[in-house]
Order: structure tokens, then sequence, then C-alpha cells
């Protein structure tokens, strides 16, 4: 069925097609909004007790405070972002730290990384990503939103940000990512999500290709 | 044989959620503003109170929308129901409301394992719920109502709904119905003007009222929590702030969707 699709006859777009290249992967639509979703209540951790923890494969560790993390150099980058539950969001703009620099940081230390990574977070949340899907300036450790701190219900005081991913990819409330040799499944890969949720191929629940 | 080793993978593949075409059996409405479409789902799968379904259309031009709808049927029923409020400036949900018995629709599932309730998890049960928030916990009552006796009197059920007027109120015979029983509490809160005699809630769910309506801290109920995002941030963030578990809130945000 998945390759005839049934027309759902007299459904048109609402707003016309563009002749640029889309932002707005298949079965998305574009929300100014900014919704949150999330499984349980919003921790709230406060920052004089906040880490930040970057552990290797071999248990070796890096970790920062608030304060040292704040030390780090850090981006504002400007990203479209697409939740699995068909909203996206064009052109919001963060502020945080590069996943790049934190692991060169980490190495500085002597904690190296892994092939995969499992984020942590306060609450219980977990999500595994790829080695390569939080390098190469695709992810990034966010604690500013539109030029105000991350509010707790979008995931402050930092947030996980790997925009070419389905959002829940970056967990809010992260504390830090434990690399492993084999890759693992988070919170909702669990509950049936893609364990890479790609929103340009629509990676939105396991069996998906 | 060596081979048998390589031949065992690490993970079985988990099978993809199929779309598949359900055909509408019933549409009725449901308050002035939503509907709701009772679906024939072929091979559908079963599922469990508090799961949801996505809906896609498909433009002759290939365009898709799509959008999560929750399953408000239980269990037990064979066919699967959806209750869709309509958005003026919507895409989907106008075309939905506009469906008629016998036609096609599009759809896959169930999807989500996190904001799920059966009777053997047990209770106390505290639902709120927020507008269309109500749809999951719909069915949760429902498969509740559907458990035999014995299942039934172990498990007491509050739910707490907010909604704007009693006219906005989904399910209201049916809710009336599951109030009678002697272990199911219904309590309507009426936040944009209430019917002339009523005597009940007419604000916002606020902390004194999640104390009336919820047990005590002490008597550990699982609560679900469904809704706008400003509802189930407040309420739940409540709930943590009386001394309640965060492990027993689920959460999931419910707003109309276009």
């Amino acid at each position: 069925m998945a390759d005839q699709p049934f027309i759902a006859r007299g459904f048109r777009r609402r707003s016309p097609a563009t002749g640029d290249a889309p932002r707005v992967p298949p079965g998305q639509y574009e929300t100014k909004d900014f919704p949150v979703l999330s499984a349980g209540p919003t921790p709230r951790t406060p920052l004089s007790t906040w880490d930040f923890t970057i552990r290797d494969t071999d248990g070796r560790a890096a970790r920062w405070s608030w304060d040292e993390f704040q030390k780090l150099p850090r981006d504002n980058p400007t990203v479209d972002i697409h939740c699995v539950t068909k909203w996206s969001k064009l052109g919001t703009r963060w502020e945080g730290v590069s996943v790049d620099t934190l692991l060169a940081a980490a190495a500085a230390q002597g904690a190296g990384t892994g092939p995969f990574a499992l984020a942590f977070c306060d609450g219980g949340y977990t999500t595994n990503l790829s080695l390569a899907d939080v390098t190469g300036g695709k992810a990034w450790v966010a604690f500013g939103y539109d030029g105000a701190a991350l509010p707790p219900e979008h995931g402050g005081p930092a947030r996980l940000l790997v925009p070419h991913l389905y959002f829940w990819k970056s967990a809010k409330w992260v504390r830090g990512l434990q690399f492993l040799l084999s890759d693992q499944p988070g919170f909702w890969e669990q509950h049936g999500h893609h364990d890479r949720g790609d929103p340009w191929r629509e990676q939105r629940y396991q069996g998906d290709p | 044989m060596s081979s048998v080793i390589k031949a065992i993978p690490d993970a079985v593949a988990p099978p993809r959620l199929e779309w598949r075409v359900a055909s509408v059996v019933d549409a009725r409405d449901e308050t002035p503003r939503a509907k709701t479409l009772v679906l024939d789902v072929p091979q559908w799968p079963g599922h469990r109170a508090g799961q949801h379904v996505d809906v896609r259309l498909v433009a002759e031009d290939g365009y898709q929308g799509q959008r999560s709808y929750s399953i408000a049927s239980p269990p037990e029923d064979e066919t699967v129901t959806l209750t869709v409020e309509r958005l003026a400036d919507g895409e989907v949900s106008p075309y939905l409301v506009e469906l008629r018995p016998g036609d096609g629709l599009e759809l896959r599932g169930p999807i989500g394992g996190h904001f799920v309730w059966n009777v053997a998890v047990g209770g106390p049960l505290l639902l709120v719920g927020g507008g269309s928030g109500v749809v999951p916990l719909m069915a949760m009552l429902r498969h509740y109502a559907r458990a035999d006796a014995a299942a039934r009197a172990a498990v007491p059920v509050r739910l707490l709904y907010s909604a704007r007027t009693a006219d906005d109120v989904f399910y209201r015979a049916e809710l009336a119905q599951l109030a009678d029983q002697p272990l199911v509490d219904v309590v309507f809160t009426f936040t944009r003007g209430a019917p002339p005699a009523w005597t009940g809630y007419r604000r916002r769910i606020d902390r004194a009222m999640v104390e009336a309506v919820s047990w005590s801290p002490a008597a550990a109920p699982r609560a679900y929590v469904c809704g706008p995002t400003s509802l189930v941030e407040s309420v739940a963030t409540l709930l943590v702030d009386l001394g309640h578990a965060a492990s027993l809130v689920r959460t999931e945000r419910f707003g109309p969707t276009g």
C-alpha cells in the first residue's frame, strides 16, 4: 500500500508551493508556534548542581560545571527544526556549544568518543545518535533560544540541538553523552520510533526505510 | 554448523507500520466544531488505550498532509474511533470533518508506547484533560468500563476535564453514564462560560483544583495529563509540587492540529 498512496479526492495543499528548494520535509507542515512535547513533568535542575559529562567507551569522562560550560566557545546557529508529530519550524535561532567543540575539549581531558552515543537527561530521557550525526557542525548543546535563556519547557537549562534529525533526537534537559560501541535505542526508540530519524527520508517509526 | 551463528540476526527487524486505507463506517457530530469518525481498518493489529494514529491525505498532485490523532476507542472495539476538531485555518482537519460513511481514509498505527494504560497497570487512575486532550483519556475510560467488575473494583478513577463551555464537551452522555459507576468521578471545569445553574468549577485548572480532585501523593495515583501545552505544563508541575512522583505523571500535548 505504501507504494500506491490512496488519493484523498478533493484534498489540496493550503499554501501554494514555492519554486525554491523545499524546506519542509514530506508529511510536515510549517508552524510559527513552538509546540512543547514531553513524556512527563518538566525537570527543574538548579544551575549550581547542573553539569555536562562526556564519557567514552572506556569509561573515561570529561565534565563541565555550568560556569565552565559557559566559558566554552559558542555558536549561534539558525536552523529549521522538524518534529515527528508533523510540525516544522523554520529559521529558529539558538545559542550553544558545538558538539565538535565539546569533543575536542573532552579529548584534551583524556576522554575519547565511540561510534554511537546515548544522550542522557534529567527526568530519565535518553536518545541514541551515531557519532557521524553529532559531529561535523551538525549538533550543539544549546542553552539560548531566540536571544534569551532556553526556557525549561523547551529543554532549559540546556538541550541537545540536532536539527537535521527529527526533533525528539534534540534531547531536552540534556546532561551528557555516553559513547558506546554499539547502537542502543533510547526512550522513544524503544517505544517504536526510528533509530536514526531523518525527516527527509521520513524515518518516523521503526521499520521505516 | 558454524553458519548457524551467522544466521542469527542481532535483532529482528521490526515490521513497518504500513499505511492502510480505512473506511468510514460512521461520522457524527461530537460538538458543533468536532466530528467523531468510526473507522474500519483492514488488518488492524490492535492498540492500547492512549495510543494514536497518523492520518495521511495525498492530493492528486502528490502533495501530502499528515497529522496525528489519538484513538478514542478502547482496545476491545473492532473499529477505530477518532474525534477531529475542525480548525478554521487548518489543512487536514477541515477535510476530515467532511468525511461520510463509505469514504476512505489512509492511516497507520498504532503509535506511542508511553502514554498508555490498562487495568492491569492499576490505579488509582487520575486523568486530566483539556479540550480535545480528553480523547486518549476516553480510550482509557472506555477500556476501564469494559473490564470485569473485580478489576474495576481495584481501580478508582477520576477525570478532571477542562472545556471552554458545556457545548465543547466531547462524549457528554457517555461521560455522564461513566460517572454513575461507583468508583468513577468526572469533574468538569468550564473556562469560558458555564451553564446558568452550574455550581462546579469555572476557571482554569489551578493548584487548589488539582489538590481537591486528586488523591494524596501517599495513594500514588497514576496520572495521565493531556491537552494544550499550557495546561499540561502547569498540571504536571503542580502534581510534582504537591509531592507526586514525577515517574507516575505521564503527559501528552494534544492541541488541535490543522
